[in-house]
């Protein structure tokens, strides 16, 4: 009994300390975003990478969800004849909900480990501590420009992957359910509010943010070796997926209603 | 009256958990002199490099760098005062997303924001004066030999004239005559600077080589310390056994008690 209640408190003891590290590690690398010196050149690459490169994986997600959820939805809602409400209940999901959390789980998923796995290495192989020996700061140099193209890409990807789900949605309407093309477009613009997009939007800025935070602190704290490196990448992913199916509901709750 | 020393170490200690690495480190480094640390693997050498640029907090004791205690200044002193200091790691170190000439040239960029053309010219410099040739700096990490990026690693020290330099292992990993060479690399590129340098090492023709003294570390303190040519009659069986590689002796020996818990 004692050693169950002593396993509780270890494993609470445990969780708290990794979040106190955490927090400590997230406000260090906000801190580190707003002073000079800036690495732009830092900051651009990570841009091109996960805004860039990102495109093609958020647009196929995007893409290929819009039309599902067409057909989907067109299946259910012919039951109850509201089958004219497809374009409006497509633009909605992916919008509010489909765009930026599909699109957050695939950037975890490739920037993510990217990012845990090249931090990592460097932490292994010595390279940050490197960095140190030449007066530069690993924080200000590795992990603040990451975290600021994290939360500046992904509204971008997003937004971009809004457009291409929706047309995957009007695809499938059009050409397979055969909606009319100009009412199916009218449906579609009808009901959406700018609250609707923006709600998008900053949804996609916190999932950039912790994907990137994730990606960063699991690098950074990367154990010795191959395995290391590779644990690191594991757990980034899982956590940036864990935390943006939570920082959802959260940001969703806050915003309710809007 | 003695010259102040221009490295120097007292009472040094760090604990990792519940092991004590460093027990009491005392080190003496003149200016211009080139110390190498020996030891069996685990005994603290690395550790107490990384102490020396503040990589390392230690948890007691004091370091003093031309008699200003270096401890305890807070993180815009040290980051100050590493300036003054050239590394180069085990394994290179070097970035493997940017090209030679933006890894030898990367604090020199970084501080006086140097261009392009500038910092390229300076990285050619630095590497030919080091035998590689001038079209490597346009190369990746990943595209060079060990030994050679043992070079590029003593190169992206020495290119801002650091008065310290300190290698860890600097020819661990390559063939002797490899080592051979970059020692000598080391040896006039440390007399062009005039730079104090410490040194971890565990190939003893190197270290014959590239010391003018010799730190021995066992069990978190310095065990001998003396000129190198004093190093084959330290009398000091732990020394006598590493110089020479042997086998047997008090470094290899099973402590009783654990000798009675294999039993």
């Amino acid at each position: 009994m004692l050693s169950f209640i002593q396993n509780i408190g270890r494993t609470a003891l445990a969780f708290l300390s990794a979040l106190g590290r955490l927090t400590l590690f997230s406000v260090i690398a906000v801190r580190w975003i707003f002073t000079p010196p800036y690495y732009w050149q830092q900051l651009l690459r990570q841009i091109i990478d996960i805004g860039y490169y990102s495109l093609p994986v958020v647009g196929l997600t995007t893409l290929f969800s819009g039309m599902v959820l067409a057909l989907q939805s067109y299946t259910g809602f012919a039951r109850f004849s509201a089958e004219d409400t497809v374009a409006t209940v497509v633009v909605l999901s992916v919008t509010r909900e489909l765009g930026p959390v599909l699109a957050g789980l695939m950037v975890a998923g490739r920037i993510g480990a990217s990012m845990a796995a090249e931090i990592g290495t460097m932490r292994v192989t010595d390279q940050i501590d490197a960095l140190d020996t030449l007066s530069t700061r690993p924080m200000q140099y590795l992990v603040a420009p990451r975290l600021l193209a994290g939360t500046l890409c992904l509204p971008f990807l997003v937004l971009i992957g809004d457009v291409i789900g929706v047309f995957g949605g009007y695809i499938v309407g059009v050409f397979r359910l055969g909606f009319n093309p100009a009412i199916y477009l009218s449906r579609t613009l009808q009901y959406l509010e700018v609250s609707d997009v923006t709600l998008g939007l900053i949804k996609a800025a916190v999932f950039g943010f912790l994907i990137a935070l994730m990606g960063c602190y699991h690098g950074y704290h990367s154990g010795r070796g191959a395995e290391g490196v590779g644990r690191a990448t594991t757990n980034a992913v899982v956590s940036a997926s864990i935390l943006i199916l939570i920082s959802n509901y959260l940001v969703t709750a806050l915003f309710f209603g809007v | 009256m003695t010259a102040m020393p221009k490295i120097e170490l007292q009472g040094v200690t760090k604990t990792f958990g519940d092991n004590t690495v460093l027990k009491g480190i005392d080190l003496q480094v003149a200016a211009g002199e080139s110390l190498v640390i020996i030891g069996t693997s685990g005994c603290g050498k690395s550790v107490t490099l990384k102490c020396l640029n503040g990589l390392i907090t230690p948890d007691g004791g004091s370091i003093k760098i031309d008699g200003v205690e270096i401890l305890g200044g807070g993180r815009a002193a040290m980051e100050g005062l590493r300036r003054r200091f050239g590394m180069t790691f085990q394994f290179g170190a070097l970035f493997d997303s940017l090209p030679i000439w933006e890894n030898v040239t990367f604090r020199l960029r970084q501080q006086r924001k140097l261009s392009k053309a500038a910092a390229r010219d300076i990285a050619v410099a630095t590497v030919t004066d080091l035998g590689l040739a001038p079209h490597v700096i346009d190369q990746y990490p990943a595209e060079l030999s060990g030994g050679m990026q043992k070079r590029v690693a003593l190169a992206r020290a020495i290119a801002d004239k650091p008065e310290i330099l300190l290698f860890d292992e600097p020819t661990s990993g390559l063939d002797p005559i490899t080592g051979g060479v970059i020692d000598r690399l080391i040896i006039n590129a440390v007399q062009r600077l005039g730079a104090t340098t410490v040194t971890i090492s565990h190939d003893m023709a190197s270290v014959r080589r590239i010391a003018d003294k010799v730190a021995m570390v066992h069990n978190g303190v310095i065990l001998w310390c003396g000129n190198v040519k004093d190093m084959d009659k330290s009398g000091v069986p732990e020394v006598h056994q590493f110089v020479h590689g042997l086998a047997e002796g008090p470094l290899t020996q099973i402590p009783a008690n654990a000798q009675k818990g294999r039993k």
